[in-house]
């Protein structure tokens, strides 16, 4: 049991934060730019980013469901009820919110860092990485609040994953499983260990956003 | 520097990056020793009596594959299969799964297993249906009584059977559905059943769910048995469009053998017998 418990913890923090890292690795730099630049449809982009905070993770798991499936698109890929297709689905998840979160706190920096780099002589690659550098502690929150929404997550993993022991199952899905099975009490305790999971996720992201500040 | 960290952040780097590392080979070892993999839809009833812990580790050892197992309905998992997405389907509602045979996207359908659906309802049983003999004549009471009734409501094979079962009754179902007595839960077995002891209401559940979860459903009794309309019939079919076609038939040999449908008929939750096996070839 011992085994099982960790092979699903494991598993856990293998998907979200591989889904979580390879949505802010497009996240961040997009966030950035949209942050940055001034361009007509801003405001409509800024609107539509932040209605996809709300995107249901149920109708993420049926897009990723549809597209991996044998008849779907993707489906000679053969990625269905893999850890790869959770990560996929948290991905769409984590994706808007990190943008989103960037774009603001980049944009909130960007009037004062900008001007004064650019007096500065920097160019627009280092003026980028100035203010991406002043906005770390709101980018950092956001890649936390992105994360957060990953390993919480649910609906979309148990449609894409299908809550398959020793492949699939992470704790929330065994969270459902066991509580169906009237479990309680084991229930509980991977609830637990689903809040330790984020809290020490959350501790090591917090040291470098304290860490950024301080420079 | 862009990013400055010192020490102590480069640790605990090295520390996530090795979880990550770590975890990555659990799940590659699991994926590369052995090389074939088979999804076998099967529905919650099968999963959580635990009877598949028992037999599926032979097959795999047998075979040298590897079984991942989908716990759902019986309506999502001939969905999966239709789909292609799974391999083999271990499901329970007959005339559905002569559907799924007839538009040709299984090869055969064999009978493996019977157990029986049993009204299960409170302790104190306020609309009087204990011991009454058809389990149709105690719908109708239930019906009479407006006592509160959870319905699966997933087109799982219990729903199916459920709906079948008011179909017999003098009542319309579509009566039935929109009375305020009548809950639609859209949950599996074992939700439906906890849902069913926290309401004290009635529900229909095959015995198996209902004997794997009997300690925790406070005074949730069987109430009414039927021999004849609340049979229970579970069925395997290999699905033709599946990515194994040649091993899901296997699959279906190997559970209608005599030693697996032996092993099947001795299989006991806390002492009492939950699954007769009865494998013909019916198709």
């Amino acid at each position: 049991m011992i085994t099982e418990i960790l092979h699903i913890t494991l598993l856990s923090i293998f998907v979200s934060v591989s889904a979580t890292i390879l949505a802010s690795i497009m996240a961040v730099p997009l966030g950035t730019i949209l942050g940055l630049k001034k361009f007509r449809g801003k405001e409509i982009i800024r609107t539509v980013t932040y209605t996809l905070y709300g995107f249901p993770p149920v109708v993420a798991g049926l897009i990723i469901y549809l597209m991996l499936s044998r008849e779907g698109p993707l489906g000679s890929l053969n990625l269905l009820f893999t850890p790869t297709s959770m990560i996929l689905a948290q991905m769409v998840l984590v994706f808007p919110i990190v943008t989103g979160l960037t774009m603001s706190s980049v944009s909130d920096i960007a009037k004062d860092v900008k001007e004064t780099a650019m007096t500065l002589g920097a160019d627009r690659w280092q003026t980028a990485k100035t203010v991406l550098n002043e906005a770390r502690v709101g980018v950092i929150s956001a890649i936390m609040v992105g994360f957060g929404r990953a390993i919480a997550e649910v609906g979309a993993v148990i449609m894409v994953g299908g809550n398959i022991r020793w492949h699939t199952r992470v704790l929330t899905t065994a969270i459902v499983l066991e509580t169906r099975r009237g479990n309680f009490a084991y229930a509980l305790i991977l609830g637990g260990i689903l809040l330790s999971v984020a809290l020490f996720v959350f501790f090591i992201l917090k040291r470098y956003q304290d860490k950024g500040v301080k420079m | 520097m862009f990013w400055p960290v010192k020490n102590n952040g480069k640790k605990i780097a090295v520390m996530i990056i090795s979880i990550i590392l770590i975890t990555a080979g659990i799940i590659a070892f699991r994926r590369l020793t052995p090389r074939n993999e088979m999804v076998l839809a099967t529905t919650t009833s099968t999963y959580d009596s635990g009877l598949l812990d028992e037999i599926i580790p032979i097959f795999e050892e047998e075979h040298d594959v590897r079984l991942k197992i989908m716990a759902t309905g019986t309506g999502q998992a001939l969905e999966l299969g239709r789909r292609g997405d799974a391999d083999v389907l271990f499901v329970h509602a007959p005339e559905l799964e002569k559907e799924f045979v007839n538009e040709s996207h299984g090869t055969l359908r064999y009978d493996v297993m019977f157990n029986e659906f049993v009204i299960v309802g409170p302790q104190s049983d306020p609309a009087g249906v204990e011991g009454m003999d058809g389990a149709v004549s105690a719908l109708e009471r239930l019906h009479d009584e407006e006592a509160t009734f959870c319905s699966r409501g997933d087109d799982s094979g219990t729903h199916v059977k459920e709906k079948e079962l008011w179909g017999k009754t003098m009542f319309d179902y579509e009566d039935i559905e929109e009375s305020d007595w009548y809950k639609e839960l859209g949950q599996g077995m074992g939700d439906t059943l906890m849902i069913t002891s926290e309401k004290n209401a009635y529900t229909l559940t095959d015995e198996a769910t209902y004997l794997s979860l009997k300690e925790k459903l406070a005074d949730l009794e069987i109430l009414v048995r039927d021999e004849t309309t609340l049979y229970n019939q579970y069925g395997v079919i290999p699905s033709y469009d599946a990515r194994q076609p040649e091993l899901a038939e296997e699959f279906a040999e190997w559970i209608i053998s005599d030693e697996i449908q032996e092993r099947i008929d001795n299989y006991t939750i806390e002492g009492e017998k939950v699954f007769t096996a009865n494998a013909k070839n019916t198709n």
